[in-house]
């Protein structure tokens, strides 16, 4: 019985303190986790950021349509208008699309953004490939300045039945840090 | 090693006690250290409570009235912070440095040194905090869960709240080792583990809780600061952060949280219910495995608190079975509370009181907990008053009504005098009605759709609110009478016996009242004939 009692505490303490500290990394590697199983699973409605191939061999299913409708919103801190042309599009599965976002610099000075993009329901946004987007690299924009941004886009066929409405959402955010280098070399 | 552990014990046992001041600020003894925990947690229960009062002055009537609405929120994040941080923690830590090694026959902590210190970090750390409300940005003021991206619009006094914050974390880690390390390594011979009281069982899963979930939310916290001064974008969009992840991580802490908070009110239950039933407690091993069960699930129901940030169907349904599969083995526990006063012969002393008023007013938290944990039904009640009734219901009549029922029941052991048990009756009663006059209609005013932390109310939530604030300043008030009875049970009173009630069982009845400032220096040697509990069902 004496054997289980009072024994030296070192050993426990030692464990219990590589638990602490292992558990204060494991709220680190939460951030990579959540991350990576957002990208798998498309939970959050993210896309890729890098463009998609388009695989010429890609049926397009003319059998089918999809609603995709556009949305955009700019932050508070950006002095940006910033707009679809197209609210909605009826799209095939397979095929390929394109529409713009128009956007307008309301500043007397150059301003450099970054559009993050979005797809709604989060089930889809696997499935909705962007080959070209505006939103994969920063946007300068002059003072005054306004243009016309291009977002390709082709739908995969393989898109779960339920679905029949994709919504594509960009809020468009001011770099602060690109904008202030630009300031200070002009 | 050997050497070193046995000079370090010599060295307290013989050494002078210092006197004044000193005693307290050097005190590496397990019981005085107990003491300034429960000391300092009940301040931090008055000045939360002040806190609370504001926030239910203000909610008296709608409109604007006694404070503007930036200090209404930083009351709201302030009385939560202090509450769970100051109140119910250290409380729980203090009961368990006095009570731990008397009810495992152990001379003192396994770390007296390092026990002091975490002792002596909570008075600096809640410094901190409070004083962050006299700074020119005002306390924190987006609620106790600091939420990006609001949490990081205030001003410059969350650098405060978050060192704050690590302070209050580190503290508690090194209680909860110094805790599993004593209830490990100290235990008297024949106190095998299933022979333990079931408030050390209860403390040390706790324990093991707190080291799993502080650090993570150090890590939350931490990221909040370089999100907000050092240009990282954890939870920043536009940096291709998400604020979502923070409630993620914060919740995979938070939800835990809330077991460290009510874990070790269900071992103080279990132990005062055999006590005043005068029989063993009915199912004592399910209970120690239904405790392990729920410290298990803690970590996989998280996302309950945030059905409403849009999440797949599969998470929603897993999260929610997840969530009400708890209420089966807390059901074991009420279910073994119950059969253990069935034909016994019970009788209601205080602490036995405030034990089946948690019983019953705990159980009525835990079914609007069941409520919530329904995803439709969450929709609606998500961040109304039905989730601050409901909270309060497990944390006020639950661990507040467990932590002074143990007051109560080992007062007469702590101070070798009886407190006046007819002032005890009067203010579980006072305490129990009036609590229920506060919270019970702020079910109404969320099923209405009242929303929380705001205040201002639209005027059909009038009547309510009001009722809400009359009970909130009875109840408030009504703890004064809880200090006298403790003031006046320390300076005097009826000659306690080593036993007291005469029902208890277990080594820290079989030690003098009061108990002397070392017991336990030979241990005692247990058997199940002074084992606490046998298992009935054995």
């Amino acid at each position: 019985m004496s054997e289980m009692t009072r024994k030296k505490p070192w050993q426990t303490v030692a464990g219990l303190t590589v638990m602490a500290v292992a558990m204060f990394g494991f709220g680190y590697l939460l951030v990579p986790l959540y991350d990576k199983f957002c990208e798998i699973t498309g939970i959050g409605g993210r896309t890729a950021d890098t463009a998609y191939q388009v695989e010429l061999n890609d049926e397009i299913d003319y059998g089918r349509t999809v609603r995709v409708q556009f949305l955009a919103t700019v932050n508070s801190a950006l002095p940006w208008r910033f707009e679809p042309t197209d609210r909605f599009m009826d799209v095939h599965p397979g095929k390929l699309y394109e529409t713009t976002y128009i956007a307008y610099n309301r500043a007397d000075q150059p301003v450099v953004a970054q559009a993050v993009p979005s797809v709604a329901p989060g089930r889809a946004a696997l499935f909705f490939n962007k080959t070209e987007c505006f939103c994969f690299t920063e946007q300068l924009l002059g003072a005054g300045e306004s243009r016309d941004m291009p977002v390709r886009f082709v739908v995969d066929p393989n898109l779960p039945d339920r679905v029949d409405l994709v919504t594509l959402s960009y809020i468009i955010y001011k770099n602060d840090e690109a904008t202030a280098v630009l300031a200070a070399v002009n | 090693m050997s050497q070193d552990t046995t000079a370090h014990h010599d060295d307290h046992h013989d050494a002078h006690h210092p006197t004044g001041l000193a005693r307290w600020l050097f005190s590496t003894n397990h019981k005085e250290i107990g003491t300034m925990y429960l000391v300092f947690s009940l301040a931090m229960f008055l000045v939360g409570g002040a806190m609370a009062l504001i926030i239910r002055a203000e909610l008296f009537a709608p409109g604007l009235q006694l404070v503007n609405p930036e200090f209404f929120n930083q009351m709201t994040t302030m009385h939560a912070l202090v509450m769970i941080f100051g109140a119910v923690m250290p409380a729980f830590v203090g009961l368990a440095n006095w009570m731990v090694p008397l009810m495992i026959g152990a001379p003192d902590m396994a770390l007296p040194r390092m026990n002091n210190w975490s002792f002596w970090i909570l008075p600096f750390a809640f410094t901190l905090l409070l004083a962050t409300l006299f700074m020119p940005s005002g306390g924190p003021s987006s609620g106790w869960t600091l939420y990006p991206p609001l949490s990081l619009q205030g001003g410059n006094s969350l650098a405060f709240v978050i060192l704050a914050i690590h302070l209050m974390g580190i503290s508690s880690i090194m209680g909860a080792i110094n805790i599993i390390a004593t209830i490990l390594n100290m235990r008297a011979p024949g106190m095998t583990l299933l022979r333990m009281p079931l408030f050390v069982w209860t403390w040390l899963i706790t324990a093991f809780l707190l080291i799993a979930v502080m650090p993570v939310l150090a890590g939350a916290v931490t990221m909040l600061l370089t999100d907000r001064f050092f240009g990282t974008s954890f939870f920043n969009a536009a940096g291709g952060g998400d604020p979502v992840l923070y409630q993620h991580i914060f919740w995979f802490f938070g939800h835990p949280e809330v077991y460290i908070l009510i874990l070790p009110a269900f071992g103080i239950v279990s132990e005062i219910i055999p006590t005043f039933s005068r029989k063993q407690l009915f199912g004592y091993t399910s209970m120690v495995y239904a405790t392990a069960s729920i410290a298990f699930l803690s970590f996989i129901v998280w996302a309950h608190h945030m059905f409403t940030v849009g999440m797949p169907l599969g998470a929603m349904l897993f999260f929610m079975y997840a969530t009400m599969v708890i209420a089966v083995p807390t059901g074991v526990k009420i279910f073994n509370w119950v059969a253990t006063m069935w034909r016994g012969s019970m009788t209601f002393e205080t602490p036995m009181l405030f034990a089946l008023g948690f019983v019953v007013l705990f159980t009525i938290g835990g079914l609007s907990g069941l409520m919530l944990a329904i995803v439709p039904a969450n929709f609606q009640y998500h961040d109304t008053y039905f989730v601050v009734a409901h909270f309060h219901y497990v944390l006020v009549t639950g661990a507040v009504f467990a932590i002074m029922a143990a007051v109560y029941y080992w007062l007469p052991k702590w101070t070798g005098h009886m407190y006046n048990e007819k002032l005890g009756k009067i203010h579980f009663w006072w305490s129990t009605i009036w609590v229920n006059v506060l919270f019970f209609p702020q079910h109404y005013l969320g099923l209405a759709g009242m929303p929380r932390r705001i205040p201002d109310y639209a005027v059909q939530f009038a009547e309510f609110n009001m009722i809400s604030t009359i009970g909130g300043f009875m109840y408030g008030f009504g703890q004064l009478l809880f200090v006298y009875i403790i003031w006046q049970c320390v300076r005097g009173g009826e000659k306690a016996t080593a036993q007291v009630w005469e029902g208890a069982r277990g080594l820290e009845w079989t030690v003098p009242s009061p108990a002397p400032l070392h017991t336990f220096d030979t241990p005692p040697l247990v058997d199940d004939s002074v084992a606490v509990h046998k298992d009935t069902l054995a």
